[in-house]
């Protein structure tokens, strides 16, 4: 702030709350014109009288009160243009020494989880809360409470992944975020004659009944088209994030107008960057839990040291919640 | 001008009459939607995904229909109706009068359109777009002609304390209504203001809370200082109670904007300013409460028989709890807790229906039967009804408020001995829902007692004569000589 500005403004300041003091003082007492406390000001508006009556001592006190302690705060923190106040106050100032307080507090219990690979975190109880709640605050809005995801946004609980499930996959993927898009296509595939056969050989991947024919006719632009992401064998392909087309398991959903509607208009999904978001410690936890999904910690807890199944896990986690 | 040797002159009522009338209107239209708002909130597929029934649309349709339909109707109404019997003399060109009201309702009837269209501009409580901003700036103006016009051929020496409010509301909402709605169109409907991001923040609620401050405080006290002491028939307590909470309530209400934009970009100084502007603010509000209070405190009596009084004491109870309310929630730390809570809205209600609403409601009452040559409404006993309707009404309506909103702020910060969260948004959420559910009802209440008023404004007015009233010779008032400094 130029001096300019910060003399403009202090002395604007300073003289609405010197005014109010003035005004206040005018009219502290006096008869104007002969006219006595509590008598007629001899006004008639319309048949309505104005009495001078005299300040109430106890709104004058509070009035004055008010403006005395705005004049205090103003000395100690910063208002009065480029003055920082004697407190030396900032929300910049407040805000890193919060953070900071809070990194003391927790940051060694964080620090600790992050030196530990996530399949080790599986074992960890209290990790797997920190991950469950950041997840909740976090995640849950598109993939839902339970990770179980919805139209368009994937569900997490069933070790079926579109980038891939390995637990730094999992932890790119939360930090960097991911885009997935599928152009529309149905130009390429003979357009809207094309659509039919495509989506019944889309169907007939996951095993679902349909026209013999059509399935036929849908294999060969299928081979011809969609292979180039989704693979020869309709298996996807997880560098494009391109789905798996023969595990009954839809992103956008498996009816037939589902997989038209794809072809016809393409499809597009977003999963935002967190890394600016969450601390990357955090990232490593809320990663730790949604692998934690899909993963018993049986089989690698052994090696952590048999830590208590997950189950229980959740079920304190829910007695502890309930207690608060 | 020599008082007396002028021909009869009759009181422009015409005017009056019809902006009272369609205030009592839009009353029910703005409060109805208020209640679909809330039940929406409640069930979110009430109105089965409708574009223009969607919450986002009908929210600010609900705050413009009644604060500037219902609210703007009612002050212009009465302003007309104060300013030409305090200053004992008649409108300044009618006609101008009449286009007030007639482009008045145009500009309702176009945000009522254009609302719902998703049509707006996007800055809160300034929502329509610019050919409609246009068009309140030149019937805004006209307003002012009319009223300083009036003022101007008083025929008293001095200018009553609520033409000194009414006037003060009507140059400053001019004021805030240009400076905030400077835009850039791009086509006929949508428009860019021409503030960069934290500056237009900062105008965004400099106008914001003015118009909370000039609209909802200083117009609505003009309002109280008239029909108080008339419906009591009691002296205004104190004039010079009058002149300090006048002129300090006007010169800090403009510094207090920022106190809605505090913890954000806006820079500290500007946020400490707003603060400490706003805590100032607390005795110059409570400057009106006490002199309408005091007013009435020599007709307590009238209490007991005269549900108007009930009306306008309570509605003075209202404005003294929420004009404390506001400078509390303006402090930062108090400000932590509640920012972006139902609290506000819980505050912004016990200001809206407790005072705003029932301060009107109380004036109407006395107003209406004397635009039409009753001697009261049509039913006191429905007077009552009412009163009790609103009160109860606000008192659910900002109780579930509070409560839904304390607790939403402590649910935020809860934090876990880990340094996660507590709670989920969706879980405040959804430990508020009994609170939407007190809301509703609360709403539903207040909004039955307006329905009651339109039908006893409707039984006092039909097949009534319209009244023609001459204006007195000016009393002895101006023999008097000036007794006080009075307002420039």
């Amino acid at each position: 702030m130029t001096s300019g500005w910060s003399l403009y403004i202090t002395l604007f300041t300073l003289a609405f709350m010197i005014g109010a003091c003035w005004l206040v003082w005018w009219q502290r007492k006096g008869s104007p014109g002969g006219v006595g406390f509590g008598e007629s000001m001899g006004h008639d508006f319309d048949g309505i009288q104005e009495l001078n009556n005299p300040l109430p001592r106890w709104w004058l006190g509070t009035f004055l009160g008010s403006i005395l302690f705005a004049a205090a705060y103003l000395v100690l923190y910063p208002g009065l243009g480029a003055y920082q106040g004697l407190l030396g106050w900032s929300s910049r100032g407040q805000y890193d020494g919060e953070m900071k307080d809070v990194e003391a507090k927790y940051g060694p219990l964080y620090d600790r989880y992050a030196g530990m690979a996530i399949p080790a975190l599986l074992a960890e109880e209290q990790a797997l809360r920190i991950g469950e709640r950041v997840f909740a605050n976090n995640c849950a809005r598109c993939h839902g409470a339970d990770a179980r995801g919805g139209v368009g946004f994937p569900d997490l609980t069933d070790d079926d992944w579109l980038f891939g499930g390995e637990p730094d996959v999992i932890k790119a993927t939360i930090a960097a975020g991911r885009i997935g898009v599928m152009p529309p296509f149905a130009p390429a595939i003979g357009g809207e004659a094309g659509i039919p056969a495509v989506v019944a050989y889309v169907r007939s991947l996951s095993g679902q009944s349909g026209d013999a024919q059509l399935i036929e006719q849908g294999k060969a632009k299928f081979q011809a088209v969609c292979f180039a992401c989704h693979g020869v064998d309709g298996k996807g392909n997880k560098v494009l994030g391109a789905p798996n087309l023969t595990d009954d398991i839809w992103l956008f959903g498996g009816k037939p107008d589902d997989i038209a509607f794809g072809l016809r208009n393409g499809r597009t999904a977003q999963m935002p960057a967190h890394a600016d978001l969450l601390d990357a410690r955090k990232v490593h936890l809320v990663a730790a839990y949604v692998y934690s999904l899909s993963h018993a910690p049986t089989e690698e807890a052994g090696r952590a040291g048999g830590k208590p199944p997950r189950a229980e896990a959740d079920d304190e986690h829910e007695k502890d919640r309930d207690s608060q | 001008m020599s008082p007396g040797t002028v021909p009869t002159l009759h009181y422009d009522y015409k005017v009056v009459r019809q902006f009272s009338i369609m205030a009592v209107v839009w009353a029910v239209i703005g409060m109805l939607v208020g209640v679909l708002l809330a039940a929406q909130l409640i069930w979110p597929e009430l109105t089965y995904g409708v574009p223009w029934l969607s919450y986002g649309r009908l929210r600010p349709l609900h705050t413009n229909a009644v604060i500037f339909a219902f609210g703007g109707s009612a002050l212009i109404g009465t302003s007309y109706y104060v300013v030409q019997r305090t200053c004992a003399t008649r409108l300044f060109l009618p006609g101008l009068a009449a286009l007030t009201f007639w482009g008045w309702q145009l500009i309702i009837v176009l945000a009522v359109v254009t609302l719902p269209l998703g049509i707006t501009s996007a800055k809160e409580y300034a929502e329509l777009e610019w050919p409609i901003d246009l068009l309140i700036a030149v019937v805004w103006i006209s307003y002012a002609v009319v009223f300083f016009g009036t003022v101007g051929q008083r025929r008293v020496r001095h200018i009553y304390v609520a033409n000194w409010f009414y006037g003060a509301f009507i140059l400053t909402i001019a004021l805030l209504h240009v400076v905030n709605s400077l835009e850039v169109p791009v086509s006929l409907t949508k428009s860019y203001s021409i503030y960069p991001g934290a500056i237009d923040a900062m105008v965004q609620w400099w106008y914001g809370h003015n118009a909370v401050g000039f609209f909802l405080t200083a117009g609505f006290l003009g309002m109280m200082y008239y029909f108080v002491p008339k419906q009591a028939e009691r002296p205004v307590y104190s004039y010079r109670l009058s002149v300090v909470h006048f002129w300090a309530l006007i010169g800090i209400y403009m510094w207090a904007g920022p106190h809605h934009l505090h913890y954000t970009v806006v820079p500290d100084w500007a946020q400490t300013l707003g603060m400490v502007f706003s805590i100032i603010l607390w005795a110059p509000s409570w400057g009106g409460m006490i002199n309408g209070i005091m007013t009435l405190s020599g007709a307590w009596e009238k209490l007991r028989t005269d549900p108007i009084i009930r009306f306008m004491i309570v509605a003075l109870s209202f404005y003294g709890m929420s004009t404390f309310e506001g400078p509390m929630m303006s402090i930062k730390a108090v400000n932590a807790l509640s920012h972006d809570t139902d609290w506000t809205i819980g505050h912004v209600h016990s200001g809206a229906l407790g005072w705003v609403a029932m301060i009107t409601f109380g004036c109407l009452y006395h107003l209406i039967p004397r635009l039409y040559g009753k001697k009261q409404m049509h039913s006191v006993a429905a007077i009552n009804v009412h009163f009790w309707l609103s009160t109860i009404g606000v008192v659910f309506y900002i109780a579930s408020m509070w409560i839904a909103g304390l607790m939403q702020g402590l649910m935020w910060r809860a934090v876990n001995d880990d340094g996660t969260l507590t709670y989920t948004f969706i879980e405040a959420l959804k430990a508020t829902y009994p609170y939407y559910g007190g809301r509703l009802l609360g709403g539903v209440i207040f909004l039955a007692g307006a329905v009651l008023m339109a039908w006893n404004v409707w039984k006092t007015v039909a097949g009534a004569q319209p009244v023609s009233e001459s204006v007195p010779a000016p009393a002895t008032a101006s023999a008097y000589p000036a007794a006080s400094p009075r307002p420039a």
